[in-house]
């Protein structure tokens, strides 16, 4: 059985949400929706979701080929407001992809380099960062793990919330921060490690702990548990699912090359 | 009472300095020609507050604006709004940047004549630390800290609806209404464009009298504009126009604004109709799928 690093991602991606229950997953970016649409399909069929617009669904729409959303299973109206609403309830879990993570999981969308006043890099902005990691769950996903977003230092402007104790609320503790993990192109990450900091969960097919300490900008623990565990590999069943949800590959061109699941060996090229 | 008004006397109430609010969200249902009106217009050093587009963007390159408060400026497809891009990294603006959540609670405080409300968005980030007039208090009820988001209190609200009648019943029949009700709850003028005007008993069937999202009073000018979104759509009417975004997004990268309005802006919104294609090719654009 083939299958591309892509779809390897979504899978690992996909299991953040298996002990979610009933809340709304929101997966921002095309291989994150797959990873929450794969979720809803198969290990949590309790979760919500919407149609990225202003419905919520009883089955996730495909992420290709859809020509309209008149036939979309609607559970209810679900527009912006009432987003927030659910937000701020706390019942919700976003998979993001941040430009920088820095080692307290703190993570920037908004602007690069440069001062407030002007930055170097403008980006999104911050969006709605800030209240989604005060607020509810959230995991990360990192197409392509690298020093440029897992930074050496603080990020450079701080969006979310994470287990920064020079940052740390009054009145909070850690423990009402809840970030899961981070899925990226060679590793799963959680902030389980001693005090919250970052820990290697398991490396994907291939990949050796130097290659990830190499591209990481911090300190990343491994455990107890070396070696460590390998990324677990997509099922038959997950891969024709995925295929339903995304008739048209669009997953395909996620990824730069759409590099296989598996690594060949050292020296033999496709 | 006529509410309905010419796009220039009903921005008159714009002055310089002024506080406008901007209804939709990225590159939807924007009212677009009340912007492209105000662009014509001498009016200056405004702070605009909006979930950002083209909009943000216009306003920011003409040099009409003084301040944004936003969370983001964004035309979705094009996930970065490229004229704000370019005001922001050049320093031309001062910005407030707040969460998305943030505002729509600044809006409510506004509507409801609270000087705050409070909320755990933006702590521990850097929201809390590059605004720092946006304090953090106690609370009577428990041991946290808070975040005190302040009133956004707004000179003008700008929205564009789907249709509304002459005394000012606004229907959004679009599948989602954004923050415009809260945007028009804020301000003390509110200009709505429409698509279409129509007579009050339109809104005898409840099932249309259920996307009236806000009472007539709250609604002080309504200008009749069809194709008045464009290029941001106006659901179900008309989808936003990709092409001209493109369009917008080389001109203003080659020239700026000049290069923009030269090609596109025109001395009002027929001659800028004219420029995109005319109505029927406005009113033809499909309707995104997600």
């Amino acid at each position: 059985m083939t299958f591309s690093l892509a779809e390897l991602m979504i899978c690992a991606a996909s299991r953040v949400f298996d002990e979610d229950g009933e809340v709304l997953a929101t997966g921002i970016g095309l291989l994150p929706r797959l990873a929450a649409s794969l979720a809803m399909s198969t290990t949590n069929p309790d979760l919500m979701m919407t149609d990225s617009q202003s419905f919520m669904l009883s089955k996730p729409n495909p992420v290709s080929g859809l020509t309209d959303h008149s036939t979309q299973a609607c559970e209810n109206w679900m527009g912006f407001s009432r987003i927030f609403d659910n937000v701020w309830s706390g019942a919700r879990h976003a998979l993001v992809g941040p430009s920088q993570i820095d080692r307290f999981g703190q993570t920037n969308i908004s602007a690069l380099g440069g001062t407030y006043a002007a930055p170097k890099v403008q980006l999104l902005g911050v969006r709605g960062f800030p209240g989604n990691s005060i607020y509810h769950a959230n995991s990360f996903f990192v197409p392509q793990h690298s020093r440029r977003v897992f930074v050496e230092g603080e990020c450079d402007v701080v969006c979310s919330i994470g287990y920064n104790p020079a940052r740390l609320p009054r009145g909070y503790s850690f423990e009402d921060i809840d970030i899961r993990q981070v899925i990226t192109n060679l590793c799963v990450i959680d902030f389980s490690g001693p005090e919250y900091r970052p820990r290697v969960v398991s490396l994907h097919p291939g990949v050796a702990l130097d290659e990830v300490r190499d591209n990481t900008g911090f300190d990343v623990s491994v455990g107890d548990a070396l070696p460590l565990p390998e990324t677990a590999v997509p099922t038959t069943e997950q891969l024709a699912i995925i295929s339903q949800l995304d008739p048209n590959n669009l997953r395909s061109k996620q990824l730069k090359g759409d590099p296989p699941g598996l690594r060949l060996p050292e020296g033999e090229s496709t | 009472m006529n509410k309905l008004v010419s796009a220039q006397d009903a921005l008159s109430v714009i002055q310089d300095g002024m506080t406008v609010g901007i209804g939709g969200w990225g590159p939807r249902r924007k009212p677009m020609a009340l912007v492209r009106a105000l662009l014509r217009s001498d009016v200056r050093d405004l702070t605009i507050v909006a979930y950002g587009g083209a909009d943000v963007g216009l306003l920011c390159a003409s040099e009409k604006v003084k301040r944004v408060v936003f969370a983001f400026v964004s035309l979705d497809f094009m996930p970065l709004e490229p004229a704000f891009r370019r005001a922001r990294e050049q320093g031309a603006i001062e910005v407030t940047e707040i969460d998305e959540g943030m505002l729509l609670l600044g809006l409510r405080a506004a509507a409801w004549g609270c000087p705050f409300i409070p909320t755990a968005i933006g702590l521990g980030t850097d929201v809390i630390r590059n605004a720092p007039h946006i304090q953090q208090v106690d609370s009577p009820y428990d041991d946290r800290e808070w975040v005190a988001m302040p009133a956004l209190n707004l000179d003008v609200a700008l929205v564009h609806a789907t249709r509304a009648d002459a005394s000012g019943v606004c229907e959004i029949a679009s599948p989602d209404h954004y923050m415009d009700d809260w945007f028009v709850r804020a301000a003390a003028h509110s200009i709505v464009s429409v698509d279409e005007v129509v007579e009050s008993d339109y809104f005898q069937n409840p099932e249309v009298a259920r996307k009236v999202f806000w009472e007539r009073n709250c609604t002080q000018f309504v200008v009749h504009q069809p194709g008045g979104a464009h290029p941001s759509s106006s659901d179900p009417l008309y989808g936003f126009d990709v092409a001209h975004f493109k369009r917008y997004a080389e001109l203003i990268g080659e020239g700026g604004y000049e290069a923009w309005a030269g090609a596109f802006l025109g001395s009002d919104e027929f001659a800028y109709q004219q420029s995109v294609g005319g109505l029927d090719a406005i009113q033809a654009l499909p309707l995104p799928v997600y």
